[in-house]
């Protein structure tokens, strides 16, 4: 059996260790799943989501027809084109439903395992560290694709209950099909899960700070609420692409016709700059920490 | 490599724990002071020590949770924590209390720790997982939410999670926390019948009596320290007898023995009569002194009436207060 003995760390070495029969921490991975997903809160946090574009498309069906060029982008479509509220809704969300609910889920991470006490029973398992912290920043990862899906969906859905669904005239001016733009809400879905794939890693290494997980999750959104202030500050341009939440709304590329990816892959790489960051800050962290929860 | 784990080189090592000076320290507070704990194989080894005396953050230590500040720990013959993906598979735990997921019921509880373990066959985790609900006695309740399981039911469950592997050494702590007279005399049983298949038993405990029901082995902690470690009759030995004598004839008595060269002195009356005790300093025909056979027959030649007669040992309690002090403030 060849393991390196690293006595100044705590069972880092996962990555040297032959694939054992329950596969490469997938069958983890499923029960983290299920976990996550199985469990009420999660449940409310999307349906808290879902109901933005509800509120939204009852709104605008109660009232008379919204003023060309008053409130959020697309606001004033929405009555011509029920897809238009998920449109309207994915982008009202970005500033604080979805970074809140992603500080939960995120702050959670390791912080509620170890509130729970559930972390030295999943240590001594034994789960390797590094294994724990991968599989626990990929649950945060899948309820950052499942988050910003639910706003959309459920805005398509309730769009086309209410309103006309037809051809989706987009920014550049040209106009695709309904099930073009459904493609459209997916691909700003994927958009939204990859922006908020920073402020994930952010909150797993605000999680490994402490056995409080209201704590982490608080901080986390703190977090992400002065990177968007920040970014407000003329006076700090030069920071500005380097904030994580820089490309937050820059989703409208996803608009055009054809689809411009800068903003996509700009954003990709600035994530998954933090992601490298913040991945090694929590890995060192962890790895070394005691574990008296 | 489960063949060459769990074959003839750890059997032939003959330990399963073996620390040397094993020290932990936070900050200035020294918690665990140069320990040297010796588990032979096989044992079941009780690990004592009051509240606070450092037994839990010991085995954080044994178990790699929290990182030793000084010295090395052997489990099973392999290093720890360097080796922990092929020692901790092997050793079923229960650390400071069980700890669940309150929303989950009790069996996706097992399923979820058992996924977590790496070499444990997802194909057999179901049947496992059955198994081990029913060696606790939990089946009825597996489908049930941890969140409504007493603190006795989460006791068990904790033992059902060190119990869903085939394990060479399972670590308890405070086992019988939380449970009734029936669910203690159970984990006394499942201990029993474990150790008799073989599997060496740690057990950390401030219940005496449960220590001294179960075990074979014993160490005693007292502020960081090991004060005392070895086979329980050992650790007994080291202390001394008494007899007690219950008698309506409580004057007599204690004249009598006096006259044999003993200390007599009263006891707390019974409803049966009073009582009379002296110490016995070293049992044997060696020593001078008349073997408790003897002593009946100068009572009862003395005209004493003897209602009772009892050779006390020490119990371990006794031994175990006398090596960390009385009271409610014994050593930090």
């Amino acid at each position: 059996m060849s393991s390196s003995v690293r006595p100044e760390t705590l069972g880092t070495a996962d990555a040297t260790d032959a694939a054992p029969p329950g596969g490469w921490g997938l069958s983890l991975f499923w029960s983290e799943l299920r976990v996550l997903f199985g469990r009420r809160r999660t449940w409310a946090l999307l349906l808290a989501l879902a109901a933005i574009p509800v509120l939204i498309a009852v709104a605008v069906r109660l009232s008379s027809a919204v003023p060309a060029g008053r409130g959020p982008a697309f606001l004033d479509r929405i009555s011509q084109n029920g897809l238009f509220v998920a449109f309207t809704a994915m982008l009202v969300s970005v500033p604080l439903f979805l970074p809140l609910t992603v500080g939960v889920v995120a702050g959670d991470t390791i912080a509620g395992e170890a509130n729970l006490g559930t972390l030295r029973y999943l240590l001594v398992a034994p789960t390797g560290r590094v294994r724990l912290l991968l599989v626990k920043y990929a649950g945060a990862l899948a309820f950052c694709l499942a988050a910003p899906l639910t706003v959309g969906l459920a805005g398509a859905a309730i769009g086309a209950a209410l309103f006309p669904v037809g051809p989706v005239t987009l920014l550049s001016g040209d106009v695709i099909e309904p099930p073009q733009a459904a493609l459209r809400i997916l691909l700003i879905a994927a958009y939204l899960a990859v922006s908020l794939a920073g402020l994930s890693a952010v909150g797993l290494f605000l999680s490994t700070l402490t056995v409080v997980p209201v704590g982490a999750m608080a901080a986390t959104v703190v977090v992400s609420v002065v990177s968007q202030v920040l970014d407000q500050l003329p006076q700090l341009e030069w920071l500005h692409p380097w904030l994580f939440s820089h490309y937050w709304l820059g989703f409208g590329d996803l608009l055009r016709q054809p689809l411009l990816w800068d903003s996509f892959a700009s954003n990709a790489l600035l994530q998954a700059g933090y992601v490298a960051v913040f991945g090694a800050l929590a890995y060192g962290r962890f790895v070394t920490k005691d574990i008296l929860s | 490599m489960t063949a060459a784990a769990g074959g003839p080189e750890s059997r032939m090592y003959g330990l399963t724990i073996e620390t040397k000076g094993l020290t932990k320290r936070f900050g200035q507070q020294v918690a665990v002071n140069a320990l040297d704990l010796v588990v032979p194989q096989g044992a079941v080894f009780g690990f004592l020590g009051p509240n606070g005396s450092g037994k839990t953050t010991t085995i954080r230590m044994l178990l790699g949770l929290a990182a030793a500040s000084a010295g090395t720990v052997k489990l099973l013959g392999m290093e720890m924590p360097g080796q922990f993906r092929e020692v901790l598979p092997r050793v079923g735990a229960l650390v400071e209390g069980p700890a669940f997921y309150p929303f989950l019921s009790g069996s996706e509880n097992l399923h979820r720790l058992d996924a977590a373990t790496r070499h444990a066959a997802p194909g057999t985790r179901k049947a496992r997982v059955d198994q081990a609900l029913e060696r606790v006695g939990l089946s009825h309740a597996a489908g049930k939410r941890v969140h409504a399981y007493s603190l006795g039911m989460k006791q068990r469950l904790g033992i059902a999670n060190a119990l869903l592997s085939p394990r060479e050494l399972l670590v308890l702590d405070e086992p019988t926390n939380g449970l009734d007279p029936q669910g203690t005399r159970e984990v006394r049983n499942l201990v029993r019948s474990l150790a008799a298949d073989g599997t060496t038993v740690f057990v950390s405990s401030h219940l005496l009596a449960e220590v001294e029901q179960i075990c074979t082995h014993a160490a005693v902690m007292s502020a960081g320290r090991l004060v005392a470690q070895g086979p329980l009759p050992d650790l007994r030995r080291s202390g001394s007898a008494r007899i007690r004598v219950v008698t309506p004839d409580g004057g007599p008595a204690a004249s009598v023995l006096a006259r044999l060269g003993l200390a007599p002195e009263p006891a707390p009356e019974q409803p049966d009569g009073q009582v009379v005790m002296a110490a016995l300093a070293g049992l044997g025909a060696d020593t001078g002194r008349p073997a408790p056979e003897d002593i009946v027959a100068h009572l009862v030649a003395g005209g004493v009436r003897v209602r009772g007669f009892v050779v006390e040992r020490e119990s371990l309690e006794d031994r175990f207060v006398a090596l960390t002090g009385e009271g409610f403030d014994v050593v930090q």
